[in-house]
C-alpha cells in the first residue's frame, strides 16, 4: 500500500530541473508524477516514477543528493467534495499531511492524489476503514 | 594634544633604556610566575639573566593563539586569581575564546593608554564621547569607555547597533568624538541620509575608527560623508584591547606604538628572523607592563611594516603602517574576528553536516554580510522543507552563538563547493575596502 518516493536536492539555479530530467531520459526512467517545492534559495523535487532504484542510482551517479520516502496514493471520487472527504477522515483522526500533490493520470474515474503523511501506517489504516481506496505500488508505476 | 608629554615624547635613547628596564621586569616576573612560559623558556634555552640589552628580546621565543588556547581559560595568567579585576574574550580558532586578564594597575595603564589614542584624535576634556564600540566581552567598548573617562570627556555608552537612535542621541546629547568600527561610521552616515540629517547640523568634529580593516579610500568618505576628521586606531584584545597604537591627527599617516608599554617587532613569518624597520612583515607585540596576562613576543598575524622617521606630531614613538592584511585566513566580519576553523567546528558538532563549507564575505552598504554555504549530504537530506529550513535556521543560531555576528545559511548540493587539493578554499571575500 505504500509508494516509493524520490526526492531530490536542487539548488535554485537554472538548468537543474532539465539537467534532472535529462538524466532520467537517458536511463529511461518514466515519470508517473511530481511536484516541486522551492524556497528562496533552493528547491526539493519530489518524483513518482516506474523505477525508483534506477532512478536513484543514474541521479546519485550524476552527484544528486537523492533520497527516499513513503508516501500513500488515494484514490479520490473525482466531484466536488471528493478531497474534502479524504481530509475529514485525517484531521478526525489527527493525521498531518505534510504535503500533497495531484496524479496527471485518473485511476477509472478517479482522480489520484499523492499524500505524504506524519504517520504513513496510521494514515492507511484509517483512510481503508472509510472505505477509501489506495493504489498499490505497482498500480501506480505501470499507469 | 598630546596626553602625556613625558613619555610619549622621551628621547629613543631614553625609551629604549625604560623598555629594557621594563623588558627585564616582565622575563622575570613570567619566568617566576607562569609554568607554560618558563617551560617554553627553558626549552629554547634563555632566561631572565639573558635579557642584557633590548636587541636580546629576539632570542625569546614566541608566543601564539595556539599557546594560548592550549591555557584556555586562565593558564598564562601571572597573578593570584584574586588580583584579576577584569577578564575580556575574543574569538579563538575553535570553539572557545581566547581569554585576557586585567588587575586594577592593567585597567589603569589601559586607561591611561586610550586617553593618550582620544588625544591623538584632537580629544580633550570637555568633549562627548560618542561610544558605539560594544560593550561587552570585547575590549572595544569597555576600552574606549574608560579612556574617555580618564580624558575627562562625558562618555556616552551607546555601544552598537539601533542606528536612528544613535543618530538622535548624537544630536540631542551633541556628541563631539564618535568611537566605533569604520564600516559602521559609514553606516550610520547611510541613516543619517535615509533620515534626513544633514552631518554639518552636528557637533561631531573627529571619530576614531579601528577592530577591522579599512582604507584611505573608507577614511576619505567617512570624512565627507560625516563631515568629520578620521583617524585609524589598533589594538587586539590578547595584547590589552584598543589603545596600543594610534594614528595622529597631525599625519595622519602610520600609527604610534605606545612604545612605553609595548614593543613591536616585524618578523618574516617564514624564517621567523626580525626584519630591518620599514620592510613589510608579521607584526609581533611584547607587552612590557601587563601584569594579570602579559605576553612575550604575541604573534599578532597582522601585516604591517615599522616607520621609524620622526613624526610631525612630536611623538618619538615608531608607528606601525596601516595593517594591510593577514598572514592567516582570519576574516574581520562586522568588527568581529571570525577563524573560518570556528564555522568548521560548528558544522563538524552537528550530526550528518558535513564540513564542506564556503563563507562568502561581502559589503551591502556599509555592513558585512557572510554567507556560509553547506553541502547538503544525503543523511541531513529531507523531503520536506520545513526539515531543511529547520537545519539551516540551527546552523546559523549556533554560528551566532559562538561567533557573536549573525550570518545567513545556505544549503546548497553536494560537490559544488570546490575540492582543492592540500589547502581547501574556504572563503570568497568580495568586500572592496
Amino acid at each position: 500500500m505504500k509508494l516509493e518516493q524520490i526526492s531530490i536536492f536542487l539548488e535554485n539555479k537554472s538548468g537543474r530541473l532539465a539537467e534532472v530530467a535529462e538524466i532520467l531520459a537517458k536511463a529511461g526512467v518514466n515519470i508517473r508524477a511530481l511536484s516541486l517545492a522551492d524556497t528562496t534559495d533552493f528547491g526539493i523535487l519530489r518524483l513518482i516514477v516506474n523505477d525508483t532504484e534506477k532512478a536513484k542510482q543514474v541521479l546519485k551517479d550524476n552527484g544528486f543528493t537523492v533520497g527516499k520516502t513513503e508516501v500513500a496514493g488515494v484514490e479520490v471520487a473525482d466531484r466536488p467534495g471528493g478531497l474534502a472527504e479524504i481530509l475529514t477522515v485525517m484531521s478526525d483522526n489527527g493525521i498531518n499531511v505534510e504535503y500533497m500533490y495531484a496524479f496527471v493520470q485518473k485511476s477509472g474515474g478517479n482522480a489520484i492524489i499523492i499524500f505524504r503523511f506524519d504517520e504513513l501506517e496510521k494514515a492507511i489504516e484509517t483512510l481503508r476503514k472509510a472505505g477509501i481506496r489506495i493504489l498499490r505500488g505497482e498500480e501506480i508505476y505501470s499507469l | 594634544m598630546i596626553w602625556n608629554e613625558e613619555f610619549e615624547t622621551l628621547p629613543r635613547e631614553a625609551l629604549e633604556a625604560l623598555q629594557l628596564k621594563r623588558l627585564k621586569n616582565l622575563v622575570e616576573r613570567v619566568y617566576a610566575a607562569v609554568p607554560y612560559y618558563r617551560k617554553k623558556m627553558e626549552e629554547a634555552g634563555v632566561g631572565p639573566n639573558d635579557i642584557k640589552n633590548i636587541r636580546d628580546l629576539s632570542k625569546l621565543p614566541f608566543t601564539t593563539k595556539e599557546d594560548l588556547r592550549l591555557n584556555y581559560p586562565f593558564g598564562l595568567f601571572a597573578v593570584p586569581f584574586e588580583q584579576v579585576v577584569r577578564i575580556h574574550a575574543s574569538s579563538g580558532t575553535t570553539g572557545k575564546p581566547t581569554v585576557v586578564g586585567y588587575t586594577k594597575r592593567d585597567i589603569e595603564s589601559w586607561a591611561e593608554l586610550m586617553a593618550r589614542t582620544l588625544s591623538c584624535g584632537g580629544a580633550h576634556k570637555g568633549d562627548v564621547v560618542h561610544n558605539a564600540y560594544g560593550y561587552g566581552l570585547f575590549t572595544g567598548g569597555l576600552g574606549a569607555h574608560y579612556g574617555a573617562e580618564r580624558l575627562g570627556a562625558a562618555v556616552i555608552p551607546i555601544s552598537g547597533g539601533n542606528s536612528k537612535r544613535q543618530i538622535m542621541i548624537m544630536q540631542d546629547f551633541g556628541s563631539t568624538v564618535l568611537m566605533c568600527t569604520p564600516s559602521y561610521a559609514l553606516n550610520l552616515a547611510d541613516v543619517m541620509k535615509e533620515m534626513g540629517v544633514d552631518p554639518r547640523t552636528l557637533k561631531l568634529r573627529v571619530g576614531l575608527f579601528g577592530a577591522e580593516p579599512w582604507s584611505e579610500k573608507m577614511r576619505e568618505e567617512i570624512e565627507k560623508r560625516l563631515n568629520i576628521k578620521a583617524i585609524d586606531i589598533f589594538g587586539l584584545s590578547e595584547v590589552m584591547g584598543p589603545g596600543v597604537a594610534s594614528e595622529c591627527l597631525e599625519e595622519k599617516h602610520g600609527l604610534h606604538v605606545f612604545e612605553d608599554y609595548f614593543i613591536p617587532e616585524i618578523i618574516d613569518p617564514e624564517t621567523r628572523e626580525p626584519v630591518p624597520h620599514g620592510r613589510k612583515g608579521e607584526l609581533v607585540f611584547t607587552t612590557l607592563t601587563k601584569e594579570a596576562f602579559p605576553v612575550i613576543r604575541y604573534r599578532t598575524k597582522d601585516i604591517s611594516r615599522i616607520i621609524a622617521e620622526p613624526c610631525s606630531c612630536g611623538r618619538t614613538f615608531h608607528r606601525i603602517e596601516r595593517i594591510t592584511g593577514r598572514t592567516d585566513d582570519m576574516l574581520i566580519i562586522r568588527g568581529v574576528n571570525v577563524f573560518p576553523s570556528q564555522i568548521e567546528h560548528v558544522l563538524m558538532s552537528i550530526e550528518g553536516v558535513e564540513p564542506h563549507y564556503l563563507i562568502i564575505v561581502d559589503r551591502q552598504g556599509s555592513l558585512d554580510v557572510m554567507e556560509v554555504q553547506v553541502e547538503v549530504s544525503e543523511d541531513i537530506f529531507s523531503d520536506e522543507v520545513k526539515v531543511l529550513e529547520k537545519l539551516a535556521r540551527r546552523i546559523e543560531r549556533e554560528i551566532k552563538d559562538l561567533l557573536g555576528t549573525s550570518c545567513k545559511v545556505k544549503l546548497v548540493e553536494p560537490r559544488t563547493i570546490q575540492r582543492s587539493e592540500g589547502k581547501a578554499k574556504r572563503v570568497i571575500d568580495n568586500r572592496k575596502l
